[in-house]
């Protein structure tokens, strides 16, 4: 059948921004339907409000809007581009969940939108919990015994009559967020309630539990005339009760013979078929439980998903790709298979190696956050490993990770064993520990139930880390066939093997797989598994970096082990090595490919950490030099640099012991923003304001008495920190010679927010042409200085008496760039890789100044509601997970569409709660009136209220927490709060700001905690009050932009 | 103590490695299955015999063996070709651990080599002769004792996998085989004569669930006397070698057609197309796996098959590729056949229909053991032919 003919234009939705369980893989889906949709010669309409992604890059669909994903403007958006379709299951759970609103108010019949890819009633019996098990078991499938709750009572009994331990999971949310395993009824409460406030339709299931069977997924895809196909098996190292999002994972499954695989397979068809999606790719997930062989059907997603881009990358077989393809009318058979080209997509990939998974947390960014796994995903990020045999992608796995500091073990016994029982971020180290120090297979399975398979490979992987790796390294291909057909698609895997074997005539077959061709290559190294602080944004670049390398005729080759993103998709580059980005490895592959250079400015700090290592081997490094690097990062040489420059920078000291610290503090002068070069534990950067303060945090954060533990003391760096001014970050192009202002971008929250947390402006909306220009001089005086030959990236403040300063100078992509690409409408990285590869300045044809009709607001996303215990206050440490962008015509406008974007849409009625810091109240006032003029009820603590009160405006007191019942936290709780502002007294304690705030994330209000914030939330409502705000194309702002240049 | 071994090919490949399951050597044809479970069902399929296998996927042994995975009552490959192998029992389904298990058939094994490397150039050069050796054992001897290893080509192998004579199991015994669909089959009990050229005990229990009684006849029985038998119908089962070596089943066959049904799977519709006048050919390094699509030209579908065969039959044009999804027809002695099947891989024949005659013929396996279930439903459309005609 081929493609349809009766539909012109689709629609494609995105997933929004980075959050926990909701990654890149959309950004890698997303991609490619819309490249694909555009090959079939299909218009695409695409939304998405996160500006890190390749798909919401201009070129890769006809029409782009980065706006809020919400009904709002999706339907101003239909109303505009009138799609045939809307093919919405390649965006997560937030595409899936926005086209069952759109159906659901109307908006899709009353423009005649047909929903492809899965039908709705697809999605409601693949999501709505009663339906699914309904479905399933008229299906013939056994589903867990089971029941649905709407209330705390209903809870209850169902949990009696299912009995403990039973598993809550919320409906219509993303990651499993608000679920939980309930072990005893005194906990009922709590956990049940928490999932009836995550889900947003109010209703959970309450299921039998399955903990410790083995956890089982199969990706399936299908097409219109009813094929259906296995794309690969994946099975959970941690036994069901770890979200397999949190769990490592292996592929293909390991442990089920063939006659039981098989029956997982036949089932996964059934409740594909069951389910009705019509085409495409969609997730299931089984508990087998190994002795009684029964097995459970316990989910299934009718899209895409983050375990399908990771099935995608384990095999070659491209699912997003294909989904798409299915869903405009093609068969399996009639789509040929990438990689063998010879072969149609209607077969399930063979593979001949083993693929591991391993997620990436950040509970130290979390400090108070319970860091037990649950159902309930946690993890930021994952690496992705794949070797020959298991211990090989396990080893790989293991280097992938890049984690900060090597876990330590406890000497004790009893200590070990509990940690491996109990499933944790940490847990497989210590079960690698344990098998070290002798403990049997027996009773390791009965501490954590994992397959006795896993157990004696890992007992091999623990006391003879090498074996696996003697022999030659060799890279081998993944060619969906285990060598069956030839494959012509260039994607690489390392693989230990006995020296080469000898062919006929005694010569030796060749030493890998790689055919290297004669053009010269340029190897790429991309960023590693997301975590915090090191995300999709260093993927965009890297991908961008791909794209020029081989515009400018040369071999782009990637190097990466993060199977979410688009990097790893083996269509970026020329040829994509799938491998851990550690010195050894990056080696291995330059030994093979000998590239005329190697890129380390675009991943982030992970190929940065190369930098030097590489030049020692005599690899070149493109564009700035490592001395470069090392001149902007070592204090001691960027200090007196911009002392020459005479540019400003707070004064700063380094101490090398606790007692130092404490001496120095009062010479640099409060308040310091205090870190230490690496951490121990805990909260790592923190603004102190006394010599008590200082001495408090070094306790806190392990300095003080840790150095007998670790063998050395850290340094740690004072910096002073200017309190009151505003920040700046500006990413700029430099040839060595000339440089170019790509983009000044004011925070919105004052200094002291970690910029990667901070609301930023483009362009800036308060600063004068005076300031701007002095910040162009400098960061232009800071790249000649450094030498810098691609990117540079410069933090400043501005200090209300003390003027510009210079606060930290990266040459290198920053996590602004793809923003500051998407609100000026042209690709920086691109430019920046087209300097790197020789070209200068003067031959890019950039515009002097850029000028934009309009205004872009780039808003954090933050995952407190994952981590129960947590403050949710904003810091010097970076903690959001993502980004979303705004754009309008003014400030306010933007950055409503900015926080709608985010998930915390600010309301246009109701009640605000005010409560802020001695030092805030004059600004607050003015806030207050502005609330009240705006119809708004103000809700504040008694202080406030009077206070308020004698400025003749009306607020109702409320109790603090203190204060007893009924207080503010119940309000909240009760839904009697529409938006909350409040600005912390002091750190750390758990005070009341501490329970206000976490009430506020918990029933999903937004709670604002800086007061520029509240200043621009306000302007934001007053602005959102003129009605849904406008929609606008990227396409149609870079035309307007560039007439008006 | 881990022992050297070698694998080494006949045109002199060697690819070294360590030696496991029984302390001997071993040669036939080099094969190699891209199947990722099921090695102790390849292991035990009759239609191996005479062959090497090498695993493409790398951890083989994982679950164990159980009694409930044979397909015959012994190991009938030569040896297996690993990359990595255990010896694990801890499988709840386990009896044994599969390196034991070898070394107690008296079956030699290789482990640690380069599989892929190995299998890429059996691809590119073919299947060929080739041996799993000990360390201690000279190159040279090696070498003589796969030149004294005839070719697969032209080679009778059904003769040593076929029961010495006629019998029959009770049905019963496979009422407890458990298959996933769970279906239960109804209608009047049929008469099966079975040609066993090295049948695998998965046939038969599909047979005999859907109320089959199946009777295994040695492969050098004489036409008169199947005909005399009371089967309903006569089945050719798979097996091993060369259909081309096969001349003397091929006359008995040719005898039965028309006069009952008659259906084959794998060596079993080579042999009844040779029957009725069709050729069949040597694929270079043949299917071997459990990922093959299908295409059923009946209903469309595609079926993701399991494979094992080394010869396939030729399309009506003298080609071994079917262009198009037609069901093409050939002219046979005994009236029109049709294309049932064909493989979306290389567009090989996957099976055909005999439209004058009541007979029809699959290359594949559809009754997995090890592989997909996809293709179960042949085994209904066969036996409710024979049971209702067509």
């Amino acid at each position: 059948m081929p493609r349809r003919e009766d539909i012109h234009k689709i629609l494609l939705i995105g997933s929004g921004p980075i959050v926990i369980g909701q990654a890149a893989e959309f950004d890698y889906s997303g991609t490619q339907a819309a490249r694909v949709l555009m090959q079939e010669g299909y218009e695409v309409v695409l939304v998405n409000s996160n500006p890190a992604t390749i798909m919401t890059d201009p070129e890769v669909a006809t029409t782009t809007y980065v706006e809020p994903l919400l009904p709002g403007p999706l339907e101003k958006i239909i109303e505009r581009e009138r799609p045939d379709a809307l093919l919405a299951t390649l965006g997560g759970q937030t595409a899936l969940n926005l086209a069952k609103n759109l159906h659901e108010n109307g908006v899709l019949e009353r423009y005649a939108v047909e929903l492809i890819g899965a039908k709705i009633d697809a999605i409601e019996r693949g999501e709505d919990r009663d339906l699914f098990r309904e479905t399933m078991l008229e299906a013939g499938l056994r589903v867990p015994r089971s029941a649905i709750a709407h209330t705390l009572q209903e809870g209850r009994a169902a949990v009696e009559e299912i009995g403990l331990p039973v598993i809550v999971r919320p409906a219509f949310t993303l990651g499993g967020a608000g679920g939980g395993v309930l072990y005893e009824m005194a906990d009922l409460e709590k956990v049940i309630g928490r999932g009836l406030d995550a889900s947003p339709i109010s209703q959970i299931l309450i299921d039998e539990s399955v903990l410790g069977w083995g956890e089982f997924e199969l990706e399936v895809m299908r097409d219109k005339t009813d094929n259906v196909v296995i794309v690969a098996s994946i099975e959970n190292l941690d036994p069901m009760g770890v979200h397999t999002g949190d769990s490592v994972c292996v592929a293909p499954q390991q442990t089920l013979p063939d006659r039981l695989y098989q029956q997982l397979r036949d089932q996964a068809i059934k409740v594909i078929r069951a389910i009705g999606v019509e085409t495409g790719g969609s997730n299931v997930q089984f508990a087998v439980n190994p002795a009684t062989e029964e097995i459970i059907v316990i989910e299934m997603n009718p899209r895409v998903s983050r375990s399908s881009a990771l099935a995608s990358k384990a095999t070659g077989f491209p699912i997003a790709k294909i989904a798409a393809r299915l869903a405009v009318g093609y068969t399996l058979q009639e789509i040929s298979n990438d990689i063998t080209r010879a072969t149609p997509a209607s077969f399930e990939p063979a593979i001949d190696y083993c693929v591991v998974k391993w997620p990436r947390f950040a509970f130290e960014k979390f400090p108070g956050a319970e860091q037990g796994l649950t159902t309930h995903m946690k993890s930021v990020g994952e690496a992705m490993a794949i070797g020959r045999t298991f211990r090989q992608a396990f080893g790989k796995a293991l280097r992938s990770r890049e984690l900060d500091a090597e876990p330590s073990f406890p000497e004790d016994t009893e200590e070990l064993l509990a940690r491996v029982a109990k499933a944790g971020p940490e847990r497989f180290d210590h079960l690698l520990e344990a098998l070290r120090r002798g403990h049997g297979i027996g009773q390791l399975n009965e501490l954590t139930k994992i397959d006795p398979w896993f157990l004696r490979e890992l007992q091999a992987v623990a006391t003879e880390p090498e074996a696996a790796f003697s022999g030659e390294r060799t890279f081998k291909s993944v060619d969906t066939c285990a060598a069956e057909f030839a494959a012509s698609t260039p994607y690489f895997y390392s693989a230990w093997e006995r020296p080469r074997p000898l062919g006929p005539g005694g010569v030796a077959l060749p030493a890998h797989e790689v055919q290297r061709g004669d053009r010269p290559s340029v190897v790429i190294l991309g960023s590693g598994p997301n975590r915090i602080g090191q995300g999709i944004e260093f993927d965009y670049c890297c991908v961008h970096a791909a794209q020029t390398v081989r515009e400018s005729g040369r071999d782009a080759v990637m190097i990466n082990c993060n199977p979410e993103t688009v990097s790893t998709d083996y269509d970026t580059s020329d040829r994509l090595y799938f491998e851990p980005l550690t010195l050894e490895d990056v080696l291995g592959v330059c030994e093979v490919e000998k590239p005329e250079g190697v890129i380390v400015q675009f991943g982030g700090q992970t190929p940065l950490k190369l930098a030097a290592g590489l030049r020692g081997a005599g690899i070149p490094i493109l564009g700035t030099t490592t001395d470069a690097i090392d001149l902007a990062e070592d204090r001691a040489r960027f200090g007196p640099l911009l002392d020459e420059l005479g540019y400003k920078a707070p004064p700063y000291a380094a101490a090398r012991t606790p007692e130092e610290a404490l001496q120095r503090a009062p010479e640099v002068g409060f308040p310091l923003l205090v870190r230490p070069s690496y951490v121990l534990g805990g909260r790592a950067m923190e603004i102190v304001y006394s010599v008590e303060g200082m001495q408090n945090y070094l306790e806190r954060v392990g300095v003080i008495g840790s150095a007998g533990v670790s063998g050395k003391s850290p340094t740690i760096y004072l910096d002073r920190f200017l309190e009151d001014s505003v920040e700046v970050d500006v990413d700029a192009l430099c040839d060595g010679d000339e440089v170019w202002i790509a983009g000044i971008m004011q925070h919105v929250e004052e200094a002291g927010i970690h910029s990667g947390d901070s609301a930023c402006v483009l362009p800036p909306h308060s600063l004068g042409e005076e300031m701007l220009e002095e910040i162009r001089a400098h960061a232009s005086g800071i790249a000649k200085a450094l030498g810098v030959v691609g990117l540079l990236n410069v933090q400043f403040a501005i200090h209300a008496g003390e003027g510009l300063h210079v606060i930290e100078a990266n040459p290198r992509a920053s996590r602004t760039v793809p923003f500051v690409s998407k609100a000026i409408g042209l690709p920086v990285a691109k430019l920046a890789c087209r300097i790197m590869l020789g070209e200068k300045i003067a031959q890019l044809g950039l515009p002097a100044a850029v000028a934009t009709g309009h205004v872009c607001v780039k808003e954090a996303v933050l995952p407190f509601d994952r981590f129960a215990g947590t403050d949710v206050l904003l810091g010097p440490e970076m903690r959001s997970t993502g980004e979303v962008m705004g754009i309008a015509r003014d400030f306010p406008t933007a950055f409503a569409k900015a926080q709608a974007a985010a998930g915390a849409r600010l309301p246009s009625s109701g009640t605000v709660f005010l409560s802020v810091a001695d030092r805030d109240k004059s600004a607050a006032t003015a806030i207050a009136t502005q609330i009240h003029d705006m119809g708004f009820t103000l809700l504040a603590t008694r202080g406030t209220a009077t206070a308020l009160a004698r400025m003749g405006i009306p607020a109702k007191a409320i109790n603090k927490l203190s204060e007893g019942s009924p207080h503010v936290v119940e309000a909240i709780g009760a839904g009697e709060v529409d938006l909350v502002i409040n600005t912390p007294v002091g750190t750390g304690a758990r005070s009341d700001g501490y329970e206000i705030r976490a009430a506020a994330v918990a029933h999903r209000i937004p709670c604002i905690t800086t007061m520029s914030g509240g200043i621009a939330a306000v302007r934001a409502i007053a602005a959102a009050a003129h009605g849904e705000p406008d929609v606008v194309s990227l396409q149609e702002l870079y035309a307007e932009s560039a007439s008006v240049s | 103590m881990s022992r050297d071994a070698y694998v080494l090919l006949e045109d002199g490949t060697r690819f070294d490695g360590l030696a496991c399951g029984a302390d001997t050597h071993a040669v036939g044809e080099v094969v190699f299955t891209t199947s990722m479970s099921g090695y102790q069902e390849a292991m035990t399929d009759p239609s191996y015999a005479g062959q090497l296998i090498a695993f493409t996927y790398p951890q083989i042994g994982n679950y164990g063996v159980s009694e409930s995975a044979m397909e015959s009552s012994r190991i009938h490959a030569r040896a297996a070709i690993m990359r990595a192998a255990v010896d694990y029992s801890d499988a709840p389904s386990a009896d044994c651990g599969w390196l034991t298990w070898l070394e107690m058939h008296g079956i030699p094994a290789i482990t640690d080599l380069d599989t892929r490397e190995l299998v890429r150039h059996i691809r590119d050069e073919g299947a060929m002769r080739g041996g799993v050796f000990p360390g201690s054992m000279s190159e040279a001897q090696a070498r003589d004792l796969i030149a004294a290893e005839p070719s697969m080509q032209g080679r009778d192998l059904a003769r040593e996998v076929t029961p010495a004579q006629r019998f029959s199991v009770d049905g019963d015994r496979w009422q407890n085989v458990s298959r996933s669909d769970g279906s239960v089959f109804g209608g009047e009990s049929v008469r099966i004569a079975l040609l066993d050229t090295g049948v695998k005990m998965s046939i038969v229990g599909e047979l005999t669930r859907r109320g089959a009684h199946v009777t295994h006849y040695p492969c050098t029985v004489s036409s008169d006397e199947l005909l005399s038998s009371d089967a309903d119908a006569f089945f050719l089962a798979n097996g091993p070698g060369d259909p081309a070596a096969l001349d003397y089943v091929v006359g008995t066959v040719r005898e039965l057609v028309g006069k009952k049904p008659v259906y084959g799977i794998c060596l079993g519709h080579q042999l009844l197309c040779r029957a009725v006048g069709l050729e069949t050919y040597k694929l270079p390094f043949g299917h071997h796996g459990a990922n093959h699509p299908v295409k059923d030209l009946a209903t469309g579908l595609t079926e993701i098959t399991s494979q094992n065969h080394g010869f396939a039959v030729l399309g009506p044009d003298g080609s071994g590729r079917i262009e198009g999804d037609e069901p093409v027809r050939w002219e046979t002695d005994f009236g029109a056949a049709e294309l049932s099947h064909v493989n979306l891989y290389d567009r090989t024949v996957e099976g055909l229909t005999l439209l004058d005659v009541q007979g029809g013929t699959i290359q594949y396996h559809p009754e997995a053991g090890p592989g997909p279930n996809d293709s179960l439903y042949l085994f209904d459309r066969f036996v409710n032919e024979i049971r209702n005609g067509r």
